[in-house]
């Protein structure tokens, strides 16, 4: 039986991962938000795999607030506070092609393994660590290059948001017995970046035009023109 | 019980802002709201000078008050006095509307800012930096311009950013503790168990936090959204941003010195000093070429969380003396100079250095007072900050920290000429432009602001009144050293 767990927490990883190289590789806006979800709701399938492992009820409560508030009300959220015209709209202008982002993905995967090979020596424990500890620091990198590679406010967003993921990712492994009133706190901290940035991208939207916040760069040292 | 009282304060006053109808009343709730939150942080700080242990505890483990929190506690309630001062003659007077959301923002944010320096536990620090990007970030974008909707939106993704990587850096921190059986998770049990933690988790935990929290201190190269939620926010919220904001953020990673000093492998003193001085050097050959004087104020900010870095990774008794002198001087006469950039901006409309002139002549206020904030910053003889940054050059006069202590010296007489060239042309420069009699009058709040804040910077150059002394002395004994 944990044999069977662990397998699937090695699944689970894995799928993880690849929802986050779909975050990188999404065309549209809409695409990226569905590659967010699959990877939030592997996120908690590890916190769930992980708490029945270790038998602890904080995880599996993370587990189903992650479900809660990634998997089903944040995509509500942004649905209804993204118009459906710029959530499925191509993104044309990206800072560095497809092909090339992905292969800049792999090299941070293999980066962030051998970051964490001493981290795993230090501390041994649980095999669990040696899938989630670096594919939680993975997928902290490919989510800080979603952000700045991409040009559009929301993929940003989702970007930020799957930094948080890899973060946690590596936490329900780390950390079973963090106490939950923390776990509650984050899951509502998610919940106030999406409803402000929701507000921001409307009134970006309303006020310039567009959303495409990488066109903003009027503040800088240069004499204005 | 005074530490709970003193942070139902400022979240009352936010709720009677919510509640009201009237701008007026919004305003002068959050002023005493302030005031008392000041009263009251002055107690608990006289109480733990005077108490044994120095320290004062509300919730075990949880909500303790020791010397190094209350002197930051202290500079959050002072300069939360003087910007909502300021902001009751301000925000009339640009009469933009939604004058109650902006109290409700500014007291929820002065909140976040008091909780940090009171919880002890490290994970929830990290969610009170969280609400303080969160309650901040709509108050940057207040003014609903282009400029402003940008610097909010880069305020938004790269301090989150750093947030998540510092995320990663508190459970890696808590793992490595969690390892070496500490029990209590708080700083001080943190800085009693450090010797059992296994370095390379602590090193991966320290650089982690370094350069996520890093990048909401405004260090190089995290700083570019710094300058421009710094310069774009009103005036008042500048203040609070560049003043104290940064500050609370830095005494985060000043925590981290007694748990990171236990292990000499990590050479924590090391990456503290090339952050600060990479920060400090860029700071100051940009501030050479900024042509907006509130982004001139804030590139100094970015210019001064470097230079307190440099004096923690320098490290020893008089270093920390020195950085922590360095933060009070810093959190009063930054938000002073905002308060005089804000006086002027009210006077002439526009933020454009090369615009404005001969200010000494057309308003004797806000001339002056942006003269003494540009001497007091650039850190002039007889201001605290020359004091400060003195004596940091001086605890780096030992063999092994020669380099950096010149280079500190090269990067503090540039910034020196770069902000005073500016200020001066601003002051006393001649040019075409409109006649005086186009310039308005400063309401009397904005003129009382400019008093009550010009006081402790004049006044703690020359002399520390003694509580405030003790408290400096123990803080950075906190530090170590």
């Amino acid at each position: 039986m944990p044999d069977l767990l662990t397998n699937l927490n090695e699944l689970s990883g894995g799928l993880f991962i690849i929802a986050a190289f779909g975050i990188v590789a999404a065309r549209q806006m809409r695409g990226c938000m569905i590659f967010f979800i699959f990877q939030s709701f592997f996120l908690a399938a590890s916190a769930f795999i992980m708490g029945i492992i270790t038998s602890s009820d904080h995880l599996m409560i993370v587990g189903g607030i992650n479900i809660l508030t990634k998997v089903i009300f944040l995509p509500w959220l942004l649905s209804r506070l993204v118009p459906r015209k710029i959530a499925t709209k191509r993104e044309i202008v990206q800072v560095i092609n497809i092909p090339t982002s992905l292969i800049i993905a792999l090299l941070l995967t293999i980066t962030a393994y051998f970051l964490t090979v001493p981290w795993l020596k230090a501390a041994p424990g649980a095999d669990a660590l040696h899938i989630n500890v670096p594919i939680g620091l993975a997928g902290l990198l490919l989510g800080a290059y979603t952000l700045s590679v991409r040009r559009e406010a929301v993929p940003q967003l989702l970007g930020l948001l799957s930094m948080e993921n890899g973060a946690f990712f590596a936490g329900v492994a780390i950390a079973p017995n963090l106490p939950l009133m923390l776990e509650l706190a984050l899951a509502f901290d998610i919940l106030i970046i999406t409803f402000i940035a929701g507000i921001l991208t409307r009134t970006v939207h309303e006020r310039i035009g567009t959303t495409a916040v990488g066109t903003l760069s009027t503040l800088r040292e240069e004499p204005r023109k | 019980m005074i530490l709970l009282i003193l942070l139902a304060i400022p979240l009352g006053a936010a709720l009677v802002s919510v509640i009201t109808r009237n701008d007026k009343t919004a305003s002068t709730v959050t002023l005493l709201g302030s005031l008392f939150v000041f009263a009251l942080s002055a107690r608990a700080v006289l109480t733990v000078i005077s108490s044994g242990n120095h320290s004062l505890t509300a919730i075990p483990h949880w909500v303790v008050l020791d010397s190094l929190g209350a002197l930051i506690l202290i500079l959050v309630a002072f300069v939360s006095v003087t910007a909502s001062l300021f902001s009751t003659g301000y925000m009339n007077f640009k009469k933009n509307g939604g004058t109650r959301r902006y109290h409700t923002n500014f007291n929820l944010f002065i909140f976040s800012m008091l909780l940090i320096p009171l919880i002890q536990e490290p994970n929830v620090v990290w969610i009170s930096v969280e609400l303080t990007t969160l309650f901040s970030v709509l108050l940057v974008g207040f003014e609903n311009t282009h400029e402003a909707l940008e610097a909010a939106w880069k305020y938004v993704v790269l301090t989150l950013m750093g947030a998540a990587v510092a995320l990663l850096g508190f459970l890696v921190l808590y793992w490595a503790a969690h390892t070496a059986g500490v029990e209590n998770y708080t700083w001080a049990g943190l800085a009693a168990g450090a010797p059992n933690m296994s370095p390379v988790l602590l090193k991966g935990a320290f650089i982690l936090i370094l350069v996520g929290f890093g990048a909401k201190v405004g260090l190089v190269p995290l700083h570019t959204w710094l300058p421009d939620a710094h310069s774009q926010a009103p005036t008042p919220v500048c203040a609070l941003l560049s003043g104290v904001e940064t500050t609370v953020i830095l005494y985060v990673l000043l925590r981290l010195i007694p748990v990171v000093t236990a292990v000499p492998s990590i050479h924590a003193g090391t990456w503290f000093v090339v952050f600060g001085l990479i920060s400090t050097g860029t700071a100051a050959f940009l501030l050479l070429r900024v042509s907006d004087y509130k982004r001139l104020f804030a590139f100094s900010t970015v210019e001064h969380m470097g230079i307190i870095l440099t004096a923690a990774g320098i490290g020893g008794a008089s270093a920390h003396l020195g950085g922590v002198l360095q933060m009070v001087g810093h959190a009063v006469t930054k938000s002073f100079c905002f308060y005089a950039a804000g006086s002027v901006l009210l006077l002439t409309g526009t933020r454009d250095i090369s615009s404005v002139h001969g200010l000494i002549r057309k308003s004797p206020w806000a001339g002056t007072a942006l003269l003494t904030g540009g001497l007091a910053i650039a850190g002039a003889p007889p201001f605290a900050l020359f004091l400060s940054e003195f004596s940091i050059i001086r605890s780096g006069m030992h063999p092994g920290d020669y380099l950096a202590a010149g280079l500190l010296i090269l990067f503090i007489t540039i910034a020196f000429f770069a902000i005073m060239n500016h200020v001066s042309r601003m002051v006393f420069g001649t040019g075409t432009e409109k006649p005086a009699a186009a310039y308005g009058k400063l309401p009397v709040s904005v003129k009382i602001t400019l008093i009550g804040a010009v006081i402790p910077i004049i006044l703690f150059g020359l002399y520390i009144p003694e509580p405030l002394h003790n408290l400096i002395k123990l803080a950075s004994a906190a530090i170590g050293g």
